[in-house]
C-alpha cells in the first residue's frame, strides 16, 4: 500500500504528447514529448515563439488537429481522470464547450457572419443543455452582460461585422462561460488587441476565472502577459518543453539558455537603453530539428555534448525544469557580454 | 542634433466615405486631423497609438505616397507638398520607408539583388557590374550573404525578409527613413536583432528616422523623443525620458500603465480605460480623448475646448486643458462651462518609473 498522494488532483494531466504532421517535405514534429499537468483554478502560462508547437499543443489537447496532422500513439491527454484521445468523437464533441473551452486570436475568424452574436452564443447551451430557444437567449445575454459587455440585451442582436476586436473577444469569453467549463484554454487572446483594450480583456480573464473557478492554459509569445497572469509557466521551443517553472523563478533565475536569451532580447518599459541582446540565428524548421540539443547552434554556451545528445529535463529547483546540461555541468555558463559588433542573422 | 530636418505643420488627410452609386461624399474619416512636429537630423523621432489613431497615415502623407488633404510638410527646406511629380520622384532618393509586413510588401518574382537594385537603377546611381557590387555590400551590411542576391522573398523568414526591406531603403542612400512598425510582425529573439540593425545603421550613417509603431516599449528603447496620437491627434510630444517617467496627458498615462511589464514582482496598478476608440468619422467633440479621460477635473469644458498642444515643461508638450499651465484661460474654460480648475495629475502608480 502507498501512501495516499497529498498533493491535489490535477484537472488536465497531458502526457508526452506528439503531433507530427506528415508532410511531402518529410514529417514535421511540431509537438514532440510534450508533458505537463494543469492544476484546478490555476493559470499556466505557455510561451515561445512561431512555430514552438505551443497552438498545436492546446489544439492537440481539444483534439482539433486535422490531417496531415496526426497525435501519435502513446500520447496521453486525461482530463478529470479520462484519456480524451481514445473517446469516440461524439462523446469527445460533449467535452468540447461544455468542460474545456477555447477563445483564439482572431474573434472574427470564429464567428459565423450571418448570425447574430446572441444566436451563436445561445447555440451552445442549445447543443449542450437542450435549452429551450428563450433559456439559452437569456443565459447569452446573462454571459454578455458578465462579460462586461455595455447594453447586453441590444448587442445580443448584433452581428459580428457591427462590433470592435474587444468586443468580439468578449462575446467569444461569453461563449466559451456559457456551460461553466473546468478549463478554459486561451490561445493568444490578447495579440490582436491595442495594448488599452488587451488590459480590459486579461482583468476580465482574471475576474472570471475567479467567479467560474475554472483553470486556464494561457498561450502567448508575450513574457510581458506571462508575468501578469500566470502562476506557472512553460517555456517551449522546437515542439519541446524546455523550461518549466513558477513564475516568479522563471523570470528571477531563468535557467535555459533560451529562456534567457527571450527574457533578455526583449525591451522593456522603464529600462535602461542599453543594447539589446540577441538570439542569433532563427528557430529550424519543424522537418528538421537539429540533432542534441534543438537550441545548440543559436546557445552562446554550447559545447560538444549538446551537440550530440539530446537532453531531458534536470530538476534544477523545487518544482523547476531545464532541459540543458548546464544543469550537470554549471561550470560551462559563459558570462554573456554584449558584443558591439554588428549581429548578422547568421553566426 | 539641434536643426530640423523635417518639418510638419497641420498636416490633414481626410479620407471622403462615398455612398450609394454616383460616389456621393457621406462624411470624411479625419485619420490625420492637423498635426505638427519636427525630426531634428540624425534623431529617432517615436510616433506611437493604437489602431486607427492616423499614425501610418501620418507616415506616408509625409512621403507624398497618399496626397494629403492640406498642410505643410519641409523638407531640409523644400516644400514637399509644391512639388511636381520629377521633382518629387529626385526627392524620395533622400526619404525612404521601410514597411511593417516583410510578406507583402517585397515582389515575390523579382531576386533580392533585383528589389534592392531597383532604387540604384531608377535614381542612375550605379549600373552593371557597379550596382552588383553595392547589392552585395547593401545585403552584407544589414547581416545577409551576398549570395542571397539571386534568391526569391519566399525562400527568407520575416526577420531575413525585413532586412532586405532595410536594404533596399539604404541603397539610394537616404538621409530620412520611415519606419512603419517595422518590428511587429517579428519574434522576439528576431525582434532584438532587427532593432539593433537599424540602431547600427543610424549610428554609422547619422540618419534620421521617423519610427511609428504601437508598442511602447520597443519606441521607449529606439527614440530619442516620442509623439503619442490619438484620433488623428498630437496628443503629448516629448522626450523618451520625460514622457515614460512623467506621461501628463491621461491618455499617454492609460497606455504606459496598460502595457504588461516581464517582471511578476513589479505588478502595478493599473488605468483600465472604458470603451472602445470613438471612429475618426464621428471624433467627439471637444477634447478627442474626453469620452474616456479619468482626469479628475474633467468636466463639460472638455467637450467644449479643442485643447492646443502646448508646452507644460520644457520639451514636453501636452494637448490639455486640465493639466497646468494652460494658456487656455480659467475665465475662458469657466466660460465655456468648467466647474473644476486645472488640477495638476500624474497618478502614484506612474509617478516613479519602474526602476
Amino acid at each position: 500500500m502507498t501512501a495516499p498522494d497529498p498533493r491535489p488532483q490535477a484537472l488536465l494531466t497531458v502526457r508526452d504528447l506528439r503531433t507530427y504532421f506528415h508532410t511531402d517535405a518529410g514529417i514535421a514534429r511540431a509537438v514532440d514529448g510534450v508533458s505537463f499537468d494543469v492544476m484546478p483554478r490555476e493559470t499556466i502560462g505557455i510561451v515561445g515563439e512561431s512555430g514552438c508547437g505551443k497552438s498545436v499543443t492546446s489544439l492537440s489537447i481539444m483534439r482539433l488537429i486535422r490531417p496531415p496532422g496526426v497525435i501519435e500513439a502513446g500520447s496521453r491527454v486525461e482530463l478529470e481522470g479520462r484519456n480524451l484521445l481514445e473517446l469516440p468523437e461524439h462523446e469527445m464533441r460533449r467535452i468540447r464547450g461544455n468542460r474545456v473551452a477555447m477563445i483564439f486570436q482572431e474573434p472574427m475568424t470564429s464567428l459565423n457572419p450571418v448570425f447574430t452574436v446572441g444566436e451563436q452564443i445561445a447555440e451552445v447551451a442549445r447543443v449542450h443543455a437542450n435549452a429551450s430557444r428563450r433559456e439559452a437567449w437569456d443565459r447569452a445575454v446573462e454571459m454578455l452582460q458578465l462579460t462586461g459587455i455595455p447594453s447586453p440585451a441590444e448587442r445580443a442582436k448584433e452581428y459580428p461585422h457591427q462590433l470592435s476586436g474587444g468586443m468580439r473577444q468578449r462575446v467569444m469569453i461569453a461563449m466559451a462561460l456559457m456551460m461553466n467549463p473546468s478549463l478554459l484554454i486561451a490561445d493568444e487572446p490578447t495579440t490582436a488587441l491595442d495594448v488599452t483594450i488587451q488590459a480590459q480583456i486579461l482583468e476580465l480573464l482574471q475576474q472570471i476565472q475567479e467567479r467560474f473557478a475554472m483553470s486556464i492554459i494561457l498561450i502567448t509569445h508575450d513574457l510581458g502577459v506571462i508575468a501578469e497572469m500566470a502562476q506557472r509557466v512553460l517555456v517551449m521551443y522546437a515542439g519541446e518543453i524546455v523550461e518549466r517553472a513558477s513564475v516568479g523563478d522563471l523570470f528571477a533565475h531563468p535557467h535555459h539558455p533560451y529562456t534567457e536569451g527571450l527574457l533578455a532580447a526583449m525591451p522593456t518599459l522603464g529600462a535602461a537603453r542599453t543594447r539589446l541582446a540577441v538570439i542569433p540565428g532563427t528557430v529550424p524548421a519543424p522537418t528538421r530539428w537539429p540533432p542534441g540539443c534543438r537550441f545548440h547552434d543559436r546557445c552562446p554556451h554550447a559545447w560538444e555534448r549538446p551537440e550530440r545528445e539530446h537532453p531531458p529535463l534536470f530538476e534544477v529547483g523545487p518544482s523547476h525544469w531545464s532541459r540543458c546540461f548546464l544543469a550537470e555541468e554549471p561550470d560551462r555558463r559563459r558570462v554573456i557580454t554584449r558584443s558591439e559588433d554588428r549581429v548578422g542573422e547568421t553566426r | 542634433m539641434s536643426t530640423s530636418l523635417l518639418s510638419v505643420r497641420d498636416l490633414v488627410k481626410h479620407f471622403p466615405i462615398t455612398r450609394g452609386v454616383f460616389g456621393r461624399t457621406a462624411g470624411h474619416v479625419r485619420a490625420v486631423d492637423g498635426i505638427s512636429f519636427d525630426v531634428k537630423s540624425g534623431e529617432t523621432l517615436g510616433l506611437v497609438g493604437e489602431s486607427g489613431c492616423g499614425k501610418t497615415t501620418a507616415g506616408r502623407a509625409i512621403l507624398r505616397l497618399i496626397e494629403p488633404t492640406s498642410g505643410q510638410v519641409t523638407f531640409d527646406g523644400t516644400d514637399v507638398l509644391a512639388l511636381d511629380a520629377a521633382r518629387l520622384r529626385a526627392l524620395r532618393r533622400q526619404m525612404q520607408i521601410v514597411f511593417q509586413d516583410p510578406f507583402s510588401s517585397l515582389n515575390p518574382r523579382m531576386t533580392v539583388g533585383a528589389i534592392v537594385r531597383e532604387g540604384l537603377t531608377i535614381h542612375r546611381i550605379a549600373e552593371g557590374a557597379a550596382a552588383q557590387a553595392r547589392v552585395k555590400q547593401l545585403l552584407e551590411e544589414v547581416g545577409l550573404r551576398a549570395e542571397y542576391a539571386s534568391r526569391y522573398p519566399h525562400e527568407f523568414s520575416g526577420g531575413q525578409r525585413q532586412r532586405i526591406g532595410i536594404a533596399r531603403a539604404l541603397a539610394v542612400e537616404p538621409r530620412f527613413i520611415v519606419c512603419d512598425e517595422p518590428v511587429s510582425a517579428l519574434d522576439v529573439s528576431v525582434q532584438a536583432q532587427v532593432i539593433n540593425l537599424l540602431q547600427d545603421l543610424q549610428r554609422d550613417r547619422g540618419l534620421t528616422y521617423l519610427f511609428i509603431a504601437h508598442d511602447l516599449s520597443v519606441v521607449e528603447h529606439i527614440a530619442n523623443r516620442v509623439a503619442v496620437m490619438y484620433l488623428g491627434h498630437i496628443v503629448e510630444l516629448a522626450s523618451g525620458e520625460d514622457l515614460y517617467a512623467e506621461p501628463l496627458m491621461p491618455y499617454t498615462q492609460a497606455l504606459l500603465s496598460a502595457v504588461p511589464i516581464p517582471d511578476p514582482r513589479k505588478r502595478k496598478s493599473r488605468i483600465v480605460l472604458t470603451g472602445d476608440v470613438p471612429s475618426p468619422a464621428d471624433p467627439p467633440p471637444g477634447c478627442p480623448f474626453q469620452p474616456r479621460c479619468h482626469h479628475p477635473a474633467k468636466d463639460v469644458a472638455c467637450t467644449r475646448i479643442r485643447p492646443p498642444l502646448e508646452m507644460k515643461a520644457e520639451g514636453h508638450l501636452v494637448a490639455c486643458i486640465k493639466q497646468p499651465p494652460t494658456r487656455i484661460s480659467w475665465d475662458e474654460q469657466r466660460a465655456a462651462g468648467a466647474t473644476n480648475a486645472p488640477d495638476r495629475y500624474v497618478p502614484l502608480a506612474l509617478a516613479t518609473p519602474h526602476s
